[in-house]
């Protein structure tokens, strides 16, 4: 592995970050066209008084509890460690939230924001369907009305996915554009936003976006981590001394690193290889890719030499997408946290290996940070502790693994 | 004085609206666009712009993205699009701006293509996810060579935006006609004339207004308003109902925007 221990917490933790520019180093930004730049405004000043307000916090740390299920286990994983054969691997089981996925606590704050904002309108944009489920159920619960792009691809890989959103009110605009994923699902989103601003709330799903979408899901998705950094002193009586968690836009893995800054503790994202690194057909954007402009922000894109976007795979539909978070860019330039990436055949593994050993199915996306944590854990000494964020539950992918694996 | 500044200077003694014609570089066919400029040019067009296709264009609706995508298959890229400005420039000596997303120029270079972009004959930039407190960089390339950058106002600018994008603009003010993306439109918004007052207070660059522009109507409508108008995807409409003889549809179009002095 390449760095033992880590380096130091990013200039003081996560209080310095991103500045006042919505700048995380050289990374973020706004680079959104004007229209969108007064919404923008108004959005991070409601950020801002929400994170203030005590009433803001207990009503979502009340629905946390009631609504979405909070806070979830941590898990000691003993036959995944025995199978790999040194550390031990505790699974946070964000899996067990309510619609299935850490996507519900970013939903759930931001649409809490809008309400506050007086938006009634929530759009958002979907990949796995994980997200837009996520915000169709907020929406019903609130009486929003709710409209979720996703590409006519993904429509069809995560078709159960659709028909819930459909059954809990939402309207599914299929999106014909581009590749026909995530990519082109969020350029439809920030059209209908550009178009709507005035009445409507774009709910983005990942630490992606314009500041200050990545410090806002950030904040909505640390939950994750304070609770678990609490949970294995309780449970272990120390930190652990690896956390791994899959990377799509960064939502989850951001979740769960934001609390361990400080700590003397390894930080590990995995990125989608898709067929390979060298094949073209992947998603690792820190790993593969290099800095760019893509939906609002400065970060690691996949692109050309000429700076388009390129198309990407994945097995996992939720990590599909060329572009990640800034702060994740930050974070792998200043050391602070490493980027690895797994291949759909080593996630496919996974996702086996923890439904058999361990009676847990796990999303495509959190196989990649299983597959990623077993040959690590077993290069680990048998009293180290490897974390790993079970983002999600696996069966939206059912049918995707059946194929796959010829089933 | 630049080529920007020279046109809309000589327009305004004469009174009239500047008509910018918008043209995807390499559509509806890689080497067509020199050819086209030059018919705008020929049919009433007082500048040009080219778009540089980008794979990503969040602020552009079905036409120009489709225009965007049909040129990229084609081959476009940066370096193709600066051989089509030089060889639009060999053909026109009316100003032409360049219109792209940030991550092509990014990818580009910023200082090396401002230069390349100034030795090709362009005028200036226009760069619709690149607002004014991101800009310094690409500020700093174009005062290099000389190249105006142009910055939007939309009808949801707050006061401060619309004096931050006056403040950090040169050649002219972009004033989006509606709230929304690019396409053409039936009628203009009617927040519209009150944009363009406001902005009159807070600059004395000319204005041009952009997105949506479709009609003669539209054109005469801001005639003594505005000190120009910029036509897309109308444009663009009108080439792809018959991609084969494109030149002609462009003179025939520009020709019938001007309303009869
Ligand atoms: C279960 C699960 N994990 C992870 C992701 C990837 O997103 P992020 O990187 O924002 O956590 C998704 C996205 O859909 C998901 O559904």
């Amino acid at each position: 592995m390449s760095t033992p221990h880590p380096g130091p917490p990013p200039q003081g933790g996560r209080d310095n970050l991103p500045d006042a520019r919505g700048r995380y180093g050289r990374y973020g930004g706004k680079f959104i066209p004007e229209t969108l730049m007064a919404a923008v405004e108004e959005l991070t000043a409601a950020f801002e008084a929400a994170q203030h307000d005590d009433g803001f916090r207990r009503e979502f740390d009340e629905l946390s509890r009631t609504f979405s299920g909070r806070p979830t286990p941590v898990y000691r994983a003993d036959r995944l460690s025995a199978q790999a054969g040194g550390a031990r691997i505790w699974l946070k089981r964000e899996d067990l939230c309510h619609t299935g996925a850490h996507k519900i606590n970013n939903a759930l704050g931001q649409v809490l924001l809008a309400r506050r904002m007086g938006k009634l309108r929530i759009i958002a944009e979907t990949g796995a369907g994980q997200h837009g489920v996520a915000v169709a159920t907020v929406c019903a619960k609130f009486g929003l009305t709710c409209e979720v792009y996703m590409g006519v691809e993904d429509m069809t890989r995560q078709a159960i996915n659709v028909y819930k959103m459909r059954l809990l009110g939402a309207t599914v605009t299929p999106v014909e554009t581009g590749s026909k994923t995530l990519k082109d699902a969020t350029n439809e989103a920030i059209r209908d936003w550009v178009t709507n601003v005035r009445s409507t709330h774009y709910v983005i799903g990942s630490a992606v976006g314009p500041h200050p979408y990545p410090v806002m899901v950030r904040e909505f998705q640390s939950v994750i981590g304070r609770e678990a950094r609490a949970q294995m002193l309780v449970e272990t009586g120390r930190l652990p001394t690896v956390v791994v968690a899959c990377v799509g836009g960064g939502s989850n893995a951001i979740g769960i690193f934001a609390p361990f800054y400080d700590d003397p503790v390894r930080l590990i994202g995995v990125e989608a290889a898709g067929r390979g690194l060298n094949s073209g057909a992947h998603a690792a954007s820190i790993v593969g890719g290099r800095p760019g402009v893509l939906h609002g922000s400065f970060s690691y894109l996949l692109q050309d030499d000429d700076g388009q976007v390129v198309a990407t795979h994945s097995i996992s539909a939720g990590l599909d997408y060329p572009g990640v978070g800034p702060e994740h860019a930050f974070l792998h330039d200043a050391h602070r946290a490493e980027y690895v990436s797994v291949t759909d055949e080593q996630a496919l593994a996974a996702f086996h290996q923890t439904s058999r050993l361990e009676g847990i199915i796990p999303a495509l996306e959190s196989s990649h940070a299983i597959a990623y944590a077993m040959p690590l854990a077993g290069a680990l000494a048998a009293e180290e502790i490897v974390l790993v964020n079970l983002s999600g539950r696996g069966d939206k992918d059912l049918d995707i693994v059946r194929q796959a694996s010829g089933g | 004085m630049s080529r920007i500044a020279a046109m809309f200077a000589r327009l305004r003694a004469e009174r009239q609206l500047a008509i910018i014609a918008y043209l995807t570089a390499g559509y509806p066919r890689l080497d067509v666009t020199p050819s086209l400029v030059e018919a705008a040019a020929r049919s009433g067009a007082d500048a040009i712009e080219l778009g540089i296709p980008f794979s990503d264009p969040l602020a552009d609706g079905r036409t120009i993205q489709a225009a965007s995508q049909v040129a990229l298959q084609a081959g476009m890229t940066v370096a193709r699009a600066l051989q089509t400005a030089t060889s639009a420039r060999t053909r026109t000596d009316v100003p032409l701006l360049f219109m792209t997303y940030l991550n092509p120029i990014l990818a580009f270079g910023l200082e090396r293509f401002c230069r390349a972009a100034s030795d090709a004959g362009v005028d200036g930039l226009i760069v619709p996810d690149l607002p004014p407190g991101e800009s310094a960089d690409l500020r700093r390339a174009a005062d290099a060579c000389q190249i105006d950058l142009v910055f939007f106002v939309a009808p949801t600018s707050t006061e401060a935006g619309i004096d931050e994008a006056c403040q950090a603009a040169t050649g002219f003010i972009y004033c989006i006609a509606v709230t929304g993306v690019t396409g053409a439109r039936a009628e203009l918004d009617p927040g519209l004339l009150p944009l363009i007052e406001t902005v009159r207070r807070h600059t004395s660059l000319p204005l041009v207004v952009g997105f949506g522009i479709s009609r003669p109507e539209h054109v005469a409508a801001l005639q003594g308003k505005a000190d120009g108008v910029i036509v897309a995807s109308a444009l663009l409409d009108a080439i792809a109902r018959s991609p084969d003889d494109p030149a002609s549809r462009v003179r025939e179009f520009l020709t019938g925007l001007r309303p009869p002095a």
